[in-house]
């Protein structure tokens, strides 16, 4: 019976982990939806580019985690707004259906360059934490599993703070709320869909370096299933609502690992999709969505 | 969808247009004798193409600067790339047959690239040898016949699983393993069931069958309900790439038991992936080892021309390579049905990676594995398994 619970917390530690990560590219999903409608799906490629600058940042500057964090973040925020500039920003009064198509094709280019610039074979992070151990009643825990949940949590809290107590935080909630409105108010909305998208890709190197760390390989195509679990973690909590992509982040991560823990683990992707599908058809909304009438 | 096959219509008269004219001009009596080479060049496993190429340059160079074969002859070494595709594979080996005239074929790498090239060869009665195909099927139809034209310088995939079954019974004295497999692969799939009926077969129970999908990184939860199994030891049949991080991970969550795995384990980012200590403990059936006194001539030769560590790959290749020139001098001729016979009947022949006695029933060679042992990150040979 005590190796039953043991077994309970350890595939609850595994899951937490894999959910934080999850949850910061989902933060990122959720925050370009919510302000300019667009599903970005070169958002998971991102991410693997932010894990090769901390990879560089590690191994060729030899910084140690967290100025290789931030490296990496800004760099990512830098090729987050080139992005958005370039690709998105001629297409923002264009059908969705042309900048979904847009997004698509950044994501290719993302990857594919970048198996051009960094070959495709795969590469290994230097061991940045120490390699110590932690058993607590035998449950098995290791030094990078708290960093990763500590990192998680602390730029979500950053988050939050900006988008709820900050002005650029007020600016994007109403650039959310109503573009044209805001852009009355005085709202440079131009710079703030930048600021949103510098913000979202940051996170999502910062997740890049952490899967980076964390599982010690990153690759060129490192960034597609990944993001596209964190696309079912934002749908899962409601896309648009920040709290929400936290939520259906770490949900997701506990859920994968229990359907693995069961012994079921080739099913674990396809359970994933199927929450999707059940939310798409239960829910549409989201666990934090309210149901709104679109306007005709 | 019209304009294609048009255009592959114009193709496929150009292509007769040219083949006639080359069967026209006058056959001479030449100085070279001329190999196809049907290989992995770009693609998936375009690393793997290249060490076999590499490989059968340093056997025929070799051969060449020792005054070539049959009496003066240089053997030239013309390859065509099959972009790792089943598809191109066919075409490469046709290339090579109709156009180059080559006598004998080296490759493909991949079973299934050379499955596809197998039914050319056999048409056009050209030996063919692959130096790393490891699937049953290569050699020997699902109904039980021969393709009598097809050769392989290495072992089966059923043999490397039932050589990890006896060693970990009868080596390492463990009954009780988990079995962790890449679920997609047939290699993987290979290996394990014929591991698990031997293990069972001498009285060992297998504890817990889990599976993974190639591609994957997280592996902590599966590897919990593993740990939660007790095995004594957990057999990966899998690819370094996910081995690595498996061992890892496992370690990471106190698994301190022996990992037990196949020639799928052979390179030099395992120890980069899992971590040199997390290693210790863990044995793998491989080809060769590179300090082993018949193979350590081969490695030096090749890391002098090419700088590189030659993986088990390079020195298959280079067995291939030689199968086919003894076989070339054993026959006396490039003759296609006395070279056929001639590789039918190769007897100790002795390569880098043992000694190689080629069944006459089933064309597969019968030959030595060695079992290494990872020690702090470095390959240790623990024992020469005969069959």
């Amino acid at each position: 019976m005590d190796s039953i619970s043991t077994q309970i917390f350890q595939q609850i530690i595994n899951g937490l982990s894999l959910g934080s990560i999850y949850a910061l590219i989902a933060l990122g999903y959720t925050m370009v939806y919510g302000i300019i409608k667009l599903i970005n799906f070169a958002h998971g490629d991102v991410m693997m580019v932010g894990a090769y600058s901390g990879w560089f940042a590690v191994t060729v500057l030899h910084l140690p985690f967290l100025p290789a964090l931030l490296f990496s973040m800004i760099s990512c925020a830098l090729l987050g707004v080139l992005i958005e500039r370039i690709a998105y920003k001629p297409l923002r009064n264009a059908s969705r259906i042309a900048a979904l198509i847009t997004a698509i094709g950044v994501s290719l280019f993302l990857e594919y360059g970048g198996m051009i610039v960094v070959t495709a074979q795969v590469r290994t992070y230097p061991p940045v934490f120490p390699d110590t151990r932690y058993i607590l009643g035998g449950v098995y825990f290791k030094y990078g599993d708290i960093v990763m949940l500590l990192t998680a949590v602390v730029l979500m809290a950053l988050l939050h703070f900006t988008v709820q107590y900050t002005k650029v935080g007020k600016a994007m909630r109403a650039v959310s709320y109503d573009k044209d409105a805001a852009l009355l108010m005085g709202i440079n909305t131009n710079n703030i869909i930048s600021f949103t998208f510098a913000i979202g890709s940051a996170l999502a190197a910062a997740a890049g370096v952490l899967m980076g760390v964390y599982f010690n390989t990153i690759d060129p195509l490192m960034g597609i299933i990944p993001g596209l679990k964190a696309f079912v973690a934002a749908v899962l909590g409601g896309i648009g609502i920040i709290p929400g992509a936290m939520v259906g982040g770490l949900m997701l991560g506990l859920v994968e690992s229990i359907v693995s823990g069961l012994g079921a683990s080739t099913w674990r992707d396809a359970v994933a999709f199927l929450i999707l599908i059940l939310v798409l058809i239960i829910k549409p909304s989201g666990l934090f969505g309210k149901n709104v009438r679109e306007k005709v | 969808m019209r304009r294609s096959k048009i255009l592959v219509g114009i193709a496929v008269l150009m292509l007769g247009l040219v083949s006639g004219c080359g069967s026209t001009s006058a056959p001479k009596e030449s100085a070279e004798i001329k190999i196809g080479g049907n290989l992995e060049l770009s693609g998936g496993v375009a690393t793997y193409g290249q060490s076999v190429l590499n490989s059968v340059n340093l056997a025929f160079d070799d051969q060449n600067k020792k005054g070539g074969v049959l009496g003066g002859k240089q053997l030239k070494f013309i390859t065509a790339d099959n972009k790792s595709e089943a598809g191109e594979s066919t075409s490469a080996i046709t290339k090579l047959i109709t156009q180059d005239k080559v006598v004998a074929v080296l490759g493909a790498v991949t079973s299934s690239n050379t499955k596809a090239a197998v039914p050319v060869s056999a048409d056009n009665k050209i030996p063919l040898i692959t130096p790393t195909a490891t699937n049953s099927e290569v050699t020997v139809n699902k109904d039980g016949s021969l393709n009598k034209w097809v050769f392989r310088s290495c072992f089966l995939d059923p043999f490397q699983g039932k050589v990890a079954a006896n060693f970990v019974m009868n080596t390492l004295k463990l009954k009780k393993a988990a079995i962790f497999i890449d679920q997609k692969d047939d290699y993987s799939k290979g290996l394990a069931a014929e591991f698990k009926k031997v293990l069972e077969g001498a009285g060992g129970t297998i504890t817990e069958t889990a599976q993974y999908v190639g591609g994957d990184k997280d592996f902590k939860s599966t590897l919990t309900r593993i740990k939660a199994s007790n095995p004594e030891i957990v057999f990966v049949p899998g690819y370094y790439n996910e081995v690595g991080l498996i061992i890892k991970q496992a370690r990471e969550l106190g698994i301190q038991v022996p990992f037990v795995g196949g020639d799928g384990w052979d390179s030099a980012k395992l120890p980069e992936l899992a971590g040199p200590a997390n290693l210790n403990g863990t044995y793998f059936v491989n080809h060769m080892w590179a300090d082993d006194p018949a193979t350590k001539p081969f490695v030096e030769a090749y890391k002098a021309k090419y700088n590189a560590e030659p993986d088990a790959l390079a020195a298959l290749g280079y067995d291939a390579a030689k199968m086919l020139i003894a076989a070339i001098e054993k026959a006396g001729s490039t003759d296609a049905n006395k070279l056929r016979d001639a590789l039918e009947n190769t007897k100790d022949f002795s390569g880098v990676t043992g000694t190689i006695t080629v069944d006459p029933a089933t064309h597969n060679p019968v030959k030595s594995a060695v079992i290494l042992q990872m020690v702090d990150g470095k390959k240790t040979l623990l024992t020469h398994v005969n069959p």
